[in-house]
């Protein structure tokens, strides 16, 4: 269970954020709303990375099937969105179940590289099946639902999808499985000496990360009417790592604030120069050098304590 | 009466170098069993052997009447037999308590239970466990951070945790304080003693070996030259020259 403190303060911050329609700006509410998608997207991830101890270099896949199929089943057959959300994201879950399969008889770079190989598959297939998927021209002119067409809606429609999804993972990540994924990560070979198949767990983590990531790209397509090939780009899966790189991989928020930051640096960033492949250089120049931890890594060595998980 | 353990002609080798050679071996339910030989001997290797660490080139391993020779160690672990490593193995950002929790947690079968919150199981099995072992006080440092001698009993607190009827301890005691080792071993024969325990040991401390062994069993090059009481081992010409004469003094 989650401290009263806890649950007072994600209470509080749940409130703030539904308060937000009423003083902000469009612009505001348009980037809040992308900062929870990412929110949700980097805190999948990590159930692999800071839980398990996998990294995947392939995450976008998830999101992009995830995205894709919701698109698709609202627009191309018309399902209602409470058919065509929990289908897309059972959808992305089998297929990481599937991926994931053969990922986790692989350990370290291996298991990176096969993931990012999958992934591109995943990109190849959003690519080439033009009729399905629009190619690369995207797919796009989502049929939205009239109750979250508008953007307050759609703002609200996000803020709790999210909140459940997170909630979801808090839940999944302190419980006995997600206590027993950091065990794995620290020390696979004496989990496996303690009764615990850490190939079928690490193949449950995968699945999970699939499946919540699937939940974010279609929050994600929703949002912008639309779904592109970029987005199953192994550049995107870069971007929600060093999110999650960036914010922490050892507590559970850490990525949030990453994928928070990260996002609204790019933003701003975009503004003003061309260069933001050139600020995230520098930003995982700073993260490798000086935030090993992230920053809530950051924050716990300043308030003085370790940087346990 | 069969034994609980029965090895029968095991051999491994590493790239043509022969670590384990033709081991044939029974340990019988009860019994406290030491394998002692110099450094090299391939007392690990053996131990890698029977709990699915290593996978033996020939040769057979059955535990009550059980072929082990395919099974992966977590599957060895649920037929009731654990083990600690000569090696620190062990979890070293969790805390202590959590290093012990996560083995009673996976001896439950509790691992696929995504909904109860992990820390809040077993807290009383944890609990009684590191005061076995005298680890009460450290329960919540992080064990990676703990002195070599108390990581060694971690590493107990957590081979006992999976409840196993077959111990195995590889050189419980090395790198411990003389004290440290008094207080682990007496606490080993209380618990083996308490719950009926059979115990297979490594250990290069002799006045350990002798003290609590009721058999021996001498491995030298990969092969067991001798086997039997402590006093006939003890008393071997073959054991004296290449094992026990240089511990003359220690
Ligand atoms: N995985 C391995 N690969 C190659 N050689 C190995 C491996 N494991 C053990 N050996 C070799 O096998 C021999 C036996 O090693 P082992 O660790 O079993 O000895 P030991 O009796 O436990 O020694 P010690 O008393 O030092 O712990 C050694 O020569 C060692 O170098
Ligand atoms: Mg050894």
């Amino acid at each position: 269970m989650p401290s009263y403190r806890q649950l007072i303060a994600s209470a509080i911050v749940v409130l703030l954020l539904a308060l937000l329609p009423l003083a902000g700006s469009r612009y505001a509410i348009d980037l809040t709303t992308e900062v929870l998608i990412y929110a949700l997207f980097a805190l999948s991830l990590n159930v692999l990375i800071g839980f398990t101890g996998n990294i995947s270099f392939g995450h976008a896949a998830y999101f992009a099937i995830g995205g894709y199929a919701c698109a698709i089943l609202l627009t191309t057959y018309g399902w209602p969105l409470a058919l065509a959300l929990p289908a897309a994201v059972v959808l992305a879950g089998l297929v990481a179940a599937v991926v994931g399969y053969f990922c986790v008889r692989l350990t370290q770079i291996y298991f990176a590289m096969l993931t990012l190989a999958f992934a591109m598959l995943v990109w190849g297939v959003a690519f080439k099946w033009k009729e399905v998927t629009g190619g690369d021209d995207g797919f796009t002119g989502i049929k939205m639902p009239a109750m979250i067409s508008h953007h307050i809606g759609y703002f609200y429609f996000t803020l709790i999808t999210v909140a459940a999804g997170i909630a979801a993972l808090w839940v999944i990540c302190h419980s006995a499985f997600g206590l027993t994924l950091v065990a794995i990560r620290e020390n696979s070979v004496r989990a496996g000496f303690i009764g615990v198949d850490t190939r079928h767990m690490r193949w449950a983590a995968f699945t999970v990360a699939g499946t919540f990531g699937g939940l974010a790209g279609a929050l994600f397509g929703m949002y912008h009417r639309g779904m592109y090939i970029e987005n199953a780009f192994w550049t995107e899966s870069a971007n929600v790592l060093i999110m999650v790189l960036l914010g922490g991989i050892y507590s559970f928020i850490g990525p949030i604030i990453g994928a928070a930051v990260l996002h609204l640096l790019q933003t701003f960033t975009n503004q003003y120069t061309p260069y933001w492949p050139t600020v995230l250089g520098l930003i995982l120049l700073v993260i490798v050098m000086v935030l090993p931890d992230g920053l809530i890594g950051l924050a716990r060595r300043v308030r003085g304590r370790g940087g346990r998980p | 009466m069969t034994a609980m353990l029965h090895i029968d002609g095991l051999w491994k080798t590493f790239a043509g170098f022969v670590a384990t050679r033709d081991v044939s071996f029974d340990l019988m339910a009860g019994e406290t069993h030491a394998i002692i030989g110099p450094n090299g001997a391939g007392k690990t290797t053996f131990f890698n052997l029977i709990t699915g660490h290593l996978r033996p080139d020939k040769g057979s391993v059955s535990f009550e009447g059980r072929d082990l020779v395919d099974l992966p160690p977590q599957k060895i672990v649920r037929l009731g037999i654990a083990r600690s490593f000569q090696r620190i193995n062990i979890y070293p950002r969790l805390t202590v308590f959590e290093n012990v929790q996560v083995a009673l947690i996976a001896h439950e079968g509790q691992q696929w239970n995504l909904f109860r919150p992990g820390r809040s199981l077993h807290r009383q099995g944890t609990q009684e466990l590191l005061e076995l072992v005298g680890l009460a006080p450290e329960a919540l440092e992080t064990a990676g951070e703990l002195s070599y001698g108390k990581q060694k009993q971690l590493e107990l607190a957590i081979a006992l945790a999976s409840q196993p009827r077959l111990l195995l301890l590889d050189e419980p005691t090395a790198g411990m304080s003389p004290q440290e080792t008094g207080e682990t071993i007496a606490s080993v024969r209380d618990i083996v003693k308490a719950r009926g325990l059979t115990l297979l040991f490594t250990e290069h401390d002799m006045s350990v070996v002798f003290g609590i062994a009721e058999r021996i069993s001498v491995l030298h090059h990969g092969e067991i030259i001798a086997s039997g009481a402590p006093d006939a081992v003890r008393n071997d010409p073959e054991v004296k020259r290449v094992y026990l004469g240089e511990h003359a003094h220690g």
